[in-house]
């Protein structure tokens, strides 16, 4: 009887020490060898591994640069993690091609963030980011004082002709090299992220997005046209810097006063205010149909083939507190998803150096055409601008543009719409 | 009767070490703008491109660069990385295209000029067209190792070692020197009562050290610099990334190319040694294995 006892005891005792196995949850991030990201994310996954006892998530970083020919990769092989991190534009491509399954949290958690950081495709809510990202024109006040102009505001930007004014100006000053500075020296998702915003404010856009399954009469319609040969001019005219530009001078042209104007995003906007004393962020120019700039950066979501959604989903609500949002927002520049969030932050406070971001992101942001077809298109728009600022032909190659992506929209049946 | 010119002696002399000179400055200067830019700062890095304080060690120098790089990454780890799956594809590689060189130069059997053909004709192939293919491949292939048994080569040295070891490249080196070697010596040991086994081990290999060293250089280099798509598609843990997936560490937004010229110094170093090891293994070889007709 005692020895019993003495058994049923110690099992007791085993029972009550062993806690409870925690799921683990595999996740894929972008930013291996960004010390701050990879601080910044690993404390969330701390904190939550620690807050609950039925989930572990165990982070793998990549580098951002093959990030997505790794997670492609790994959809094909069936080899996916439960959680992944996906740019915003990519994301209805890997919802259509099965990479993705829909997110599942709850309406209320991302109520009163930004439109940029909802990824949503086909009415579903895919993806969910802690910042967005903006685009701004850099400017110096003394620059503009010198040069006699009026401060563009978010209410009354600057019009084409305003616009273009200022650059007669800078070039006609002799202080400068270029007048504009559009950072042709990077390549890749810039051109798309940084540029359609003016061609849609001239009316035109990448595809219809009426329907998503045509780029006739949109990229090589009259506004676009139009767009075109203002793009062609800035070149041509000797305002801009080419698709040659030295990325040494991309990074630095405008600091050290080679630059009158850069088209630039929030993420160097610290930089710059660390060494120009009178920096302004001005709204984009107003070219006929509102002033505009692109939206959506890194977001949250679940892959496909995750077998714990739910799991997964309660680590994304978890990483949607403001106090993430707002440590990301800190360490690494970037606009935090709400204006709760923005509030905590030392940059995007009111009365914060980079306030005028979250206005502009809030007021202009214009997401890219939410297509799984537009990782092709982004693709052709490129190549079409930088063979334009080379001096090609603009009809002829907007034309050729356009088919290029109407042959792709057809050849994969319209891409689901 | 020709006479030597004193005075044109002397100017072909400077001509041809001018040339000299300038092939060598040709391919030193990059690996002397490396080093040199690995100890600036960012800014003077940029500044100094233009001009020929690009190759000299002057302004702000310091390791400073080189601190920051191993704080970004596991610089120690990738190159381990790919030393390993180096040398274990270059050894493997050695060996069985040796092999099969052999086989197609010595041995008699039916086809082996149309699979000789076949084999040479995957030359013309790019691995690109060849990836993805191969990663449905491996993805589904069982596996046995020290952690048991499991579906899938995914995440593991020998997803990056293996489909690498047969290289119609080597094959076509070794058929090429094996056929340049005395064909008595292959029959001589035969008629001896050698096996093929003892022909290839005890009399061709041997004497085939200049084709080893350069096959090792080829693959070597092959494997060590130029191996970023296949892992990029088939490890996604850090512990077996190699050095060229470890660039894209320091490829963020804002670059700091100090660091990229730090790192990439690193990791220059075993390939520097290893060439100069197996240079003078070349020569050497060279020099012993001379067979006199």
């Amino acid at each position: 009887m005692k020895s019993k006892v003495l058994f049923a005891g110690a099992v007791s005792v085993i029972f009550a020490n062993a806690a409870p196995a925690q799921t683990e949850l595999t996740m894929w991030y972008h930013g291996a060898g960004n010390e701050v990201e990879s601080r910044l994310i690993n404390q969330i996954v701390d904190d939550f591994n620690a807050s609950q006892s039925d989930w572990a998530v165990a982070i793998q970083s990549f580098p951002q640069e093959s990030y997505n020919d790794s997670v492609v990769a790994a959809a094909l092989a069936g080899d996916l993690p439960d959680i992944i991190d996906v740019d915003g534009p990519v994301m209805p491509n890997w919802a259509w091609s099965g990479y993705m399954q829909p997110l599942p949290i709850d309406e209320a958690a991302y109520a009163d963030f930004l439109p940029g950081p909802r990824g949503v495709w086909d009415g579903k809510l895919y993806s969910i980011g802690l910042w967005d990202a903006a685009v701004a024109l850099y400017a110096r006040q003394s620059t503009i004082d010198a040069l006699g102009l009026r401060v563009p505001t978010l209410d009354n930007p600057w019009s084409e002709d305003e616009f273009m004014a200022a650059l007669d100006a800078a070039k006609a000053s002799g202080d400068f090299e270029y007048a504009l500075d559009l950072g042709m020296a990077w390549t890749g998702e810039w051109y798309p992220y940084a540029f359609s915003p003016f061609l849609q404010s001239f009316g035109g856009d990448i595809v219809d997005r009426s329907t998503y399954k045509t780029a006739e009469g949109v990229l090589n319609g009259d506004a676009a046209i139009a767009f075109g040969e203002w793009w062609q001019n800035l070149f041509q005219g000797g305002y801009a810097p080419g698709t040659s530009q030295d990325p040494a001078d991309r990074d630095r042209g405008f600091i050290e006063g080679k630059y009158a104007f850069g088209w630039n995003g929030n993420w160097a906007a610290v930089a710059h205010m660390a060494e120009v004393d009178d920096m302004l962020f001005l709204p984009a120019p107003d070219f006929g149909n509102g002033s505009t700039i692109g939206a959506a950066s890194w977001q949250f979501g679940i892959s496909a083939s995750s077998e714990h959604p739910d799991g997964a989903a309660a680590f994304i609500e978890f990483a949607l507190d403001d106090k993430y949002l707002a440590a990301f927002s800190d360490g690494i520049g970037l606009i935090p998803s709400t204006p709760s969030a923005a509030a905590m932050t030392e940059n995007y406070k009111a009365g914060g150096p980079l306030e005028v971001f979250f206005g502009l992101s809030e007021a202009q942001a214009v997401l890219r055409p939410v297509t799984p077809g537009y990782v092709v298109a982004a693709k052709v728009f490129e190549k079409a601008l930088a063979d334009i600022a080379n001096g090609a032909d603009v009809a002829d190659t907007l034309d050729a543009a356009v088919d290029e992506i109407n042959a792709d929209i057809e050849r994969n049946g319209g891409y689901g719409h | 009767m020709a006479v030597i010119d004193p005075a044109n002696h002397g100017l072909r002399l400077a001509t041809r070490y001018a040339v000299l000179v300038l092939v060598a400055a040709i391919f030193v200067l990059p690996l002397l703008f490396m080093v040199m830019s690995s100890l600036k700062p960012t800014d003077q890095l940029l500044n100094d491109t233009s001009s020929l304080r690009a190759f000299l060690p002057v302004g702000d120098i310091s390791l400073q660069n080189y601190y920051d790089a191993f704080a970004r990454a596991p610089i120690g780890l990738f190159v381990f990385n790919s030393i390993l799956v180096t040398v274990g594809t270059v050894s493997l590689s050695l060996l069985l295209c040796s092999l099969a060189a052999f086989s197609f130069t010595f041995l008699k059997w039916r086809g082996k000029g149309l699979l000789l053909s076949v084999t040479l004709a995957t030359l013309i192939i790019p691995f690109e067209t060849i990836a993805i293919p191969l990663l449905l491949l491996v993805s589904k292939l069982p596996w046995i190792g020290l952690e048991g048994f499991r579906i899938g080569w995914l995440n593991s040295y020998h997803v990056q070692i293996i489909p690498w070891i047969a290289d119609a490249l080597t094959i076509f080196l070794f058929v090429q020197y094996f056929k340049d070697l005395p064909e008595e010596l292959v029959e001589a040991a035969r008629v001896a009562g050698a096996s093929w086994w003892q022909v290839y081990v005890r009399i061709i290999m041997p004497l085939s050290g200049p084709v080893i060293a350069t096959g090792a250089i080829l693959k070597s280099l092959k494997m060590y610099n130029e191996q970023y798509l296949w892992p990029l598609i088939v490890v996604q843990q850090e512990s077996y990334r190699p050095i060229m997936v470890g660039l894209g560490y320091f490829f963020q937004l804002q670059v700091a190319w100090g660091e990229v010229m730090a790192y990439l110094s690193l990791i220059t170093v075993p390939v520097l040694v290893f060439y100069l090891m197996l240079q003078r293994a070349f020569i050497a070889s060279i020099a012993s294995t001379g067979v006199k007709g």
